[in-house]
């Protein structure tokens, strides 16, 4: 039953000794052996790593060298870290047999804290997704075989963290690690019923954090309450000379802003994020949310924010843009799936060679008789080991950057960028905080949208204006909705200007002790 | 702005991209490029006079550090781990040049 404890539960009984380390990282793995048929979390699962690290840290326990509030704690990691020695995929076969031979920072952090790592976690590959249906892995084509929404298997768990989210709303994990660049940690937060956040760019290291989009990623913490994301979002951020664009900025104890004292507090409400295209009963339970708010002192203003309705376009070309450039490396020549990689030790010279002894290409067409050049072995790799999301956005990305049209597309983008940043700047001169849903309908079907992209890409349309100016902003449980008989979690949404994640944090916690939506589990047994 | 991709437009994309596509993924992200662009191209309905655009939203600029050769903690038997073809501290390829 350990596997049901927060970071902060878990963390007072192992200091006080009711419990061990090895004890709570048995319960996490005894209930994903009950449940992970069903929810599908993990990509890799790490088991006898874990029970190693769980005993290592009761030792320390023992000898009083306790490294932090996490120590000993089972962590779950989107597999898009690179964790060293323990295969790294980004749910893509391009990189299915990729072992890193370095740490991320933020992993880095998380073991010099001395969590446990429990496995690294389905995503859409690349992080291109709302609903973790693109991954290579736990296909939603094989539906025996995919993340599933604890709450109703049916449906999604959102996306890309998926796997993260599905794995803390399922106690497979006390809390777990992913990554928002255009909603990737909230709304999966939101669709899970558990807590996400995606701090200020800029606050958490991006290095060796597989990219994206450079400009927009953030990492952070997906956990089962507020108090828990503030305990992880210290651990993990800080400036790292190896990330010239994170910040020296000083963090935090971010646990102490959590009084409970929002009276006075200027809370807007951005007409933009309302009305047309949001489900009624998710747009009812946000306001009952927010009045929530207003009945613990905050105060409520209608705020209006223009031309954040034009940020989903702004998002779909510069995040495209910056995917086609950081994609490009993976061209068969220093990792990942390759046409080169052959059993025999010499250079294939052309595809009878390649054919004959290793059966790689499968559906890719060649021709026998052709010699193999430097341009087939990039075209063919790629094409090979790229699924749809990943090629679609990277032909959108070269597109938008090609000669005739990078002013058209990707610099106008970057001025629009400007104005949405300006307009966040002069409504957070009035209010201190937006409050708005985090997505527009509670978790989909699979296949609902999987076919249209442009559909999928709209489910994003109330997380995405805040990664280009790149502010933080939370997801925490709200309320259920019924649909065909199950109970599916809605997220509000606190969004908060450039380090503002103490006041996003003490108002999220302030909802928190007086609701008890993020304390429901799903029932899977 | 928006035009609607032809094949040819499809495949030069894909030659930028260093992609090799089927003739149906042609086909498909044709239409599915398509439809997207248009989306996104309501941009140009924004006045951008005088905006400077926003490269990244840090206001960082040239961070530098000392020209020290420092220990990265990689070795070359690591990076031949991943490697399709390594050999004597190189990649092998395919000759570049015809």
């Amino acid at each position: 039953m350990l596997e049901k404890l927060t970071i902060k539960e878990a963390s007072e009984k192992l200091t006080s000794g009711e419990i061990t380390s090895l004890e709570l990282t048995e319960d996490v793995f005894r209930r994903i052996e009950e449940v992970e048929g069903k929810v599908g979390s993990f990509i890799t699962l790490t088991k006898e790593i874990a029970l190693k690290q769980a005993e290592e840290s009761d030792e320390r326990r023992k000898a009083g060298k306790t490294l932090s509030e996490i120590d000993g704690i089972p962590i779950a990691v989107k597999d898009l870290f690179l964790t060293k020695g323990i295969k790294t995929t980004a749910a893509s076969r391009i990189l299915d047999d990729f072992i890193p031979i370095n740490e991320s920072t933020v992993t880095k952090k998380l073991w010099e804290a001395g969590a446990v790592l429990v496995g690294k976690t389905n995503l859409d590959q690349f992080a291109m997704g709302s609903s973790t249906e693109t991954s290579a892995y736990k296909s939603s084509r094989e539906f025996d075989s995919t993340t599933r929404n604890p709450w109703d298997l049916a449906r999604v768990p959102g996306g890309s963290s998926g796997g993260s989210a599905a794995a803390v709303a399922a106690d497979e994990c006390i809390a777990a690690i992913g990554t928002d660049t255009g909603g990737s940690i909230r709304q999966p937060a939101g669709l899970c019923g558990v807590t996400g956040l995606k701090p200020t760019y800029g606050r958490v290291s991006r290095y060796s954090t597989i990219a994206m989009a450079s400009s927009l990623d953030q990492a952070g913490p997906m956990t089962k309450t507020v108090e828990d994301a503030a305990i992880l979002l210290k651990i993990i951020s800080g400036h790292d000379k190896h990330d010239s664009t994170s910040s020296e900025r000083e963090v935090p104890d971010y646990s102490k802003a959590l009084t409970g004292d929002i009276s006075g507090l200027k809370i807007g409400i951005p007409e933009e994020f309302f009305g047309e295209g949001i489900d009624p009963d998710v747009e009812e339970i946000v306001r009952a949310g927010i009045e929530k708010l207003k009945s613990l002192g905050a105060e409520v203003i209608p705020v209006s924010i223009p031309s954040v309705h034009y940020a989903l376009a702004v998002y779909y070309i510069l995040m495209p843009a910056e995917v086609s450039s950081n994609l490009a490396r993976y061209d068969g020549i220093r990792y990942g799936y390759s046409l080169l990689k052959s059993k025999s030790n010499v250079i294939p010279n052309s595809f009878r060679d390649l054919t004959a002894s290793d059966g790689m290409l499968n559906q890719v067409q060649h021709d026998n008789s052709h010699k193999l050049s430097i341009l087939d072995v990039y075209e063919k790799s790629r094409a090979e080991g790229f699924g749809d999301e990943a090629k679609r956005r990277i032909m959108l990305g070269s597109y938008v950057l090609s000669a005739g049209y990078y002013d058209a597309y990707y610099k106008k983008a970057l001025k629009v960028r400007t104005i949405i940043k300006n307009n966040f700047d002069r409504v957070f001169e009035k209010v201190n905080l937006l409050v708005t849903p985090v997505s527009p309908t509670p978790a989909f079907k699979f296949g609902e949208k999987v076919s249209d992209p442009l559909s999928m890409y709209k489910s994003d349309i109330l997380t995405v204006p805040v990664n280009p100016a790149g502010i933080p902003a939370i997801s925490i449980p709200a309320g259920f909705v019924n649909r065909d008989g199950h109970d599916l979690p809605v997220g509000m949404q606190i969004i908060g200007p450039m380090w503002s994640e103490e006041n996003i944090f003490k108002t999220a916690d302030a909802y928190q002790k007086v609701t008890d939506w993020h304390k429901r589990k799903p029932q899977l047994t | 702005m928006a035009e609607k991709l032809d094949i040819e437009k499809v495949k030069h994309i894909a030659r930028l991209s260093r992609m090799e596509l089927t003739n149906e993924e042609e086909e498909k992200f044709a239409g599915q490029l398509s439809s997207i662009l248009d989306y996104v191209g309501e941009l140009s309905k924004i006045d951008t006079e005088n905006v400077e655009p926003t490269a990244n939203v840090t206001g960082l600029s040239n961070i530098m550090r000392a020209d020290e050769v420092e220990e990265s903690g990689v070795s070359q038997e690591d990076i031949a781990k991943n490697a399709p073809k390594f050999e004597n501290g190189n990649f092998i390829v395919p000759g570049v040049f015809e």
